[in-house]
C-alpha cells in the first residue's frame, strides 16, 4: 500500500489494552495497543453506524463498539459479532524512536 | 380551550422516520455524562464469575418452582405456585435474552450466545430480529418513527398495556412472526432494521422454534394435558406481568424526540429481588448511555453519574405511580411528559424543547 507515515503520539500515550482516536485532515482513526504490546490501527468509525471506536473496549485482541457491542478483530478489522457485519479498514503501524506512527493512503 | 389530541404515525415505514431524519435525530450524537476513561474502563471490565452465579441461581430456582408447581397441579395452589414459576422464568428471561444480547453479561462470548438463545425463545422473542430491533432501539431511543421498541403511542393505547399482563399483544405478534419467518418470509418493518444478510438466520431460528412448538403440542396430546406446556411456552403469557412492570418504568411518561437519556429514561431504586430478575437494568438511564457497561457494574455506573442525572425514583411503585399518572395525563395532552429537575452539579440537558415542541404543534399531522 502507498502513503505516507504519519506520526500519531508517543508510545506511552495509549494504554496498555487501550484505543485512541487520531484526526488527520478530514479523516479519523482509532489506534490501539493491546495487552501484548502490540500497535495497530484502523477507520475511527464503526462499519454499522457512525460512533467512533475510541470510546469502546478493547480486550486482547478484539474492540467492542461503544453504540451497540459490534465487535472487530483488531489486527485484521473482521467483523466478529453482530450488529457489526462489514470488516473496518485498517493501516500499517510502525514505532519508531518511541513513537507510533500509521500509514495513511 | 380544548386541546386538541394529535396523533403520530409510530410506524417505521410512516412519515415519522424520514421527519426524524430531517431534523436530526436519526442516528444522532447523544448526550454522555462525562466519566475520566480509566474510570470507564474499570466499569466496562467484563467478568464471568457474576452471570454464572446468576445463571445458576435462576435455573436451580426454576427447577425447584416447577416441582412445586408440579406437585400443586390439580390444586388452588397451583395458581400460586405457576405465578411464582411463570414469573421467574419470564422476568429473567426478558433481562438475560436483553443483557446477552448486548454481550456483556458474560465475558466469554459463547456463553452470551448461549443463554441468548435460550432466553430468546423463553420470552418468545425471535432472536436474530430482535438483536436487530434492539439495536435500533439504542441508536434511536424513543424517537417517533425510529424506535421499534415504543411500548406504547401518545395518547397511550391502554389495551395494548393491559393486554400485556398476560403477553396477550405482543405474543400473538410474535407468534405471527414466526410463521412467517418459517416459510421465509418477513414483515416490511423487520426489514427496516434487520439487514439482508442476516435474513437467513432469521428463518434457521423460527423452524427451530417451530419444532421445539411441536414438540411441546405432541407432549401435551401425548399425556392429555396442557401440563407441558404450562412448563415452557405459556409461561411466557401467564408469567408476564413483572416484565410488564418493570418495562412500563423504563421510558413511559417522559420525552419522545431528544437525545439526552435522562430526558428519556428513568432509573428506579429496587431491592435484591427485583434487581435479580431485572439483572440491574432499572439503572435505565445508565444503560442506556453507557451500554458498554455490563449488569454488575450499573450499581457503580450510577454512583459516578448520580450527580448529572435527575433523582431516581425510589422504588418500583412510586416509579410506576409516576408512568400511570403521565399516562392518564398524556390521555387528555398527548404533549404532557414528565420533567425532572436536574442536581445543581449536572450539565444542562441536551434537549431543544421550546423549539422541539413549536416544530410539533405545526406540524401537518
Ligand atoms: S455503531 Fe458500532 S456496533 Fe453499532
Amino acid at each position: 500500500m502507498s502513503g505516507e507515515w504519519i506520526e500519531v503520539c508517543a508510545v506511552d500515550e495509549i494504554e496498555e489494552e487501550d484505543v485512541i482516536r487520531f484526526d488527520h485532515g478530514e479523516r479519523t482513526f482509532a489506534v490501539y495497543r493491546t495487552d501484548k504490546g502490540h500497535f495497530y490501527a484502523s477507520d475511527g468509525y464503526c462499519t454499522h453506524e457512525k460512533f467512533h471506536l475510541s470510546n469502546g473496549l478493547v480486550m486482547g485482541n478484539v474492540i467492542e463498539c461503544p453504540k451497540h457491542n459490534g465487535r472487530f478483530d483488531i489486527p485484521t478489522g473482521a467483523a466478529k459479532r453482530a450488529p457489526v457485519c462489514v470488516d473496518l479498514r485498517t493501516y500499517p503501524v510502525k514505532v519508531e524512536s518511541d513513537s507510533v506512527f500509521i500509514k495513511i493512503d | 380551550m380544548a386541546i386538541v389530541v394529535q396523533k403520530r404515525d409510530y410506524s417505521l415505514t410512516g412519515p415519522e422516520g424520514k421527519r426524524a431524519e430531517e431534523r436530526g435525530l436519526a442516528a444522532a450524537e447523544w448526550y454522555a455524562t462525562p466519566i475520566p476513561r480509566a474510570k470507564m474502563k474499570e466499569l466496562m471490565k467484563r467478568k464471568d464469575g457474576p452471570a454464572i452465579r446468576d445463571t445458576l441461581i435462576w435455573f436451580a430456582t426454576l427447577i425447584v418452582l416447577g416441582y412445586l408447581a408440579y406437585l400443586s397441579w390439580g390444586t388452588w395452589w397451583s395458581i400460586l405456585a405457576f405465578f411464582a414459576y411463570g414469573t421467574f422464568y419470564a422476568s429473567p428471561g426478558d433481562s438475560r435474552w436483553h443483557e446477552c444480547g448486548h454481550g456483556t453479561a458474560f465475558k466469554t462470548q459463547w456463553m452470551n450466545d448461549v443463554v441468548y438463545q435460550i432466553a430468546s425463545f423463553m420470552v418468545l422473542r425471535s432472536a436474530t430480529p430482535w438483536r436487530w430491533s434492539h439495536a435500533r432501539h439504542h441508536t434511536d431511543t424513543i424517537i417517533v418513527g425510529r424506535d421499534p421498541e415504543i411500548l406504547t403511542e401518545r395518547p397511550p393505547i391502554w389495551k395494548i398495556i393491559v393486554m400485556q399482563i398476560f403477553h396477550l399483544y405482543g405474543g400473538p405478534i410474535e407468534i405471527k412472526r414466526f410463521f412467517l419467518h418459517t416459510v421465509g418470509r418477513m414483515e416490511v418493518q423487520e426489514k427496516e432494521y434487520i439487514p439482508p444478510t442476516e435474513h437467513h438466520k432469521v428463518f434457521r431460528e423460527a423452524r427451530v422454534y417451530l419444532l421445539i412448538f411441536a414438540a411441546v403440542i405432541a407432549a401435551c396430546i401425548y399425556t392429555g394435558s396442557i401440563l407441558p406446556a404450562m412448563f415452557i411456552v405459556l409461561p411466557s403469557f401467564y408469567g408476564n406481568l413483572i416484565v410488564l412492570l418493570f418495562g412500563m418504568t423504563q421510558h413511559l411518561g417522559l420525552y419522545e424526540d431528544v437525545l439526552d437519556h435522562r430526558l428519556n429514561s428513568r432509573t428506579v431504586y429496587m431491592n435484591r429481588v427485583f434487581r435479580f430478575l431485572y439483572w440491574n437494568m432499572n439503572y435505565h438511564v445508565e444503560h442506556h448511555m453507557f451500554p458498554m457497561v455490563p449488569y454488575h457494574a450499573l450499581p457503580k455506573l450510577h454512583q459516578e453519574m448520580k450527580s448529572d442525572c435527575p433523582e431516581a425514583r425510589p422504588g418500583l411503585w412510586a416509579a410506576l405511580k409516576e408512568v400511570i399518572g403521565a399516562l392518564r395525563k398524556q390521555k387528555e395532552n398527548p404533549a404532557y411528559v414528565v420533567v425532572k429537575p436536574l442536581p445543581p452539579t449536572a450539565q444542562p440537558y441536551m434537549h431543544d424543547f421550546d423549539k422541539q415542541t413549536e416544530q410539533r404543534s405545526q406540524m401537518p399531522l
